[in-house]
């Protein structure tokens, strides 16, 4: 078995760490994973995205023509990534910035109001780990439990007091596809 | 030992320190800065030296001091840094010198562009800089990979005391996978040339310097002597299915690895294509690859460049086999899908 996963949004959403921190998952859970960044020179703004790949298998090639799995955090990301998603893959939109439908109907599309959920919350940047929550109750790649160690590990003694604030954000998102 | 995740660039740098090596002069350039910075931030750790040179051309020369008087050191940089550097290799090689650099390779030619490229090939395993030396020369293609090959480069390197080349590309430097890394037991004798203070022996002198033509004909000739060695006992390759195989891919560090998703394709609409992944570009594993050439109907050899590493394929293969290419430039990473497809194109089925 084997999931790849394009994560694409604008520079600042946080779609590297999303990645990571899915990466770091699977690699909890036993699975081979790899994580690929693309993004341009920019510190922010711009658009970036990464590949991350979870198997059972040893990964060979670390690039996908056709994902299984596109997470698009913004409408450029949506128009580039959707073409590539395979048939009956999974669509995760960011419905608080992407003001309009895909165009595809073979592939499974899920909207998530990541900012307004976030914002909820009481902080912004946590959109992201709302949209991780959502990933992870639709596709069931990796456990809850994992994506909370990859996260604790990730946000170290320096981030631990964050740790509480991204925990709720992921379980709003993993609530908000009914999971 | 627990697996962590990590960044290519980052492994190779902590692989160096395991491997004792405790001296790094860099010049930060990208697709390879988080390397540079990772030293900066460990060898203080272990009580190392990191240093930020002025330009790759004082890195070179720092690493030059530091292998003169003994000490495992490092540089890293990325493809118009490592041009700068060429002629200090030139002369480590020349003063038998054991260095290890890195070369993460981005797009070119000239500035290029930051994205992964295989286009260094020809500098690095031909030359690169002046005069009849060779660089040993290692291609990782998974962060695992970089990590062990990173430590065989110091190896090598004391063992040939001769510069060795960790070349791998901004993909592998960039991405992140699991990795253990354990500490090696460092043992390596340089009391035989190393400058460590002529108290209580003859003074030595390490140069690369010798004004009659006879007398560095001689130097020369014992570098010929190394390099024949190398070439017979340091081939290194990986085979990948390529019991049956009619179809050989033939293609190194990251495109290696895109090449297996590629024979996995193959393999599901069954046809029998296999790989060979050379790991060291330098000595080239050309026996191997010419005992598989043999056996099989067609070579195609992916690279990202116009087709450097193919003219080393020719040399193993040619009159053997048909040989053809595929290769992406300048920045741009083939998919799967697309080698796919023209191997497809290739035999016939498209």
């Amino acid at each position: 078995m084997t999931l790849s996963f394009v994560l694409a949004g604008f520079g600042g959403q946080g779609v590297m760490l999303m990645g990571q921190i899915l990466a770091q998952a699977g690699m909890q859970e036993g699975k081979n994973v790899t994580w690929f960044p693309s993004y341009g020179p920019e510190m922010r703004g711009g658009t970036a995205n990464c590949t991350v790949i979870i198997s059972d298998e040893p990964v060979a090639s670390p690039i996908v023509d056709t994902p299984d799995v596109v997470v698009a955090m913004n409408i450029p990301s949506l128009l580039k990534f959707e073409p590539k998603l395979k048939k009956d893959g999974f669509l995760f939109l960011n419905s608080s910035v992407i003001d309009r439908k895909p165009s595809r109907n073979n592939i499974r599309i899920i909207e998530v109001p990541a900012n307004e959920i976030a914002d909820k919350i009481g902080n912004l940047k946590v959109a992201n780990m709302v949209m991780l929550g959502a990933i992870i109750a639709a596709t069931k790649c990796v456990r809850k439990e994992s994506v909370a160690s990859a996260l604790e590990y990730k946000l170290g003694e320096k981030g631990s007091s964050l740790l509480k604030l991204n925990i709720e954000a992921i379980e709003a998102g993993i609530r908000h596809v009914g999971g | 030992m627990k697996k962590i995740m990590m960044k290519g660039t980052e492994a190779i740098g902590e692989a160096a320190i395991m491997a004792g090596c405790r001296n790094f002069f860099g010049y930060p350039i990208t697709p390879q800065n988080e390397l540079t910075e990772y030293m900066a931030r460990r060898l203080p750790e272990v009580g190392g030296c990191f240093l930020q040179a002025e330009s790759e051309v004082a890195a070179v020369n720092m690493i030059y001091g530091a292998a003169s008087v003994g000490k495992r050191a490092m540089t890293s940089t990325s493809s118009p840094g490592f041009s700068l550097m060429q002629e200090g290799i030139s002369y480590i090689a020349c003063a038998q010198l054991p260095a290890v650099f890195v070369n993460i390779v981005r797009g070119g030619p000239g500035l290029g562009d930051i994205q992964p490229s295989q286009g260094d090939y020809f500098q690095a395993t031909k030359g690169g800089g002046h005069g009849d030396y060779r660089l040993i020369v290692l291609a990782p293609s998974t962060v695992q990979e970089a990590v062990t090959l990173t430590e065989l480069a110091f190896e090598l390197a004391d063992k040939y005391r001769n510069p060795a080349l960790v070349l791998a590309d901004g993909l592998l430097g960039q991405m992140m996978e699991p990795v253990e890394i354990e500490e090696k037991q460092v043992s390596y004798d340089n009391s035989s040339w190393a400058l460590t203070g002529a108290k209580d022996r003859p003074p030595r002198k390490v140069t690369s310097f010798n004004i009659d033509p006879y007398e560095l004909e001689k130097m020369n000739l014992k570098l010929q002597e190394k390099y024949r060695k190398m070439e017979q006992e340091e081939p290194r390759w990986e085979e990948f299915q390529t019991e049956d195989a009619d179809v050989l891919l033939v293609a190194y560090g990251t495109v290696g690895r895109i090449c297996k998703s590629v024979v996995r394709m193959a393999r599901e609409a069954g046809l029998k294509v296999g790989l060979f992944r050379p790991i060291t570009l330098y000595p080239y594993p050309y026996k191997p690859l010419e005992e598989l050439a043999k056996h099989v109907s067609l070579i195609l050899t992916v690279e990202m460049s116009s087709g450097q590493m193919l003219e080393d394929v020719k040399l193993a293969a040619l009159r053997l086999t048909r040989i053809e290419f595929y290769g992406r430039m300048a920045g741009v990473v083939p998919t799967p899908g697309e080698i796919f497809d023209h191997l497809m194109h290739l035999i016939g089925r498209r």
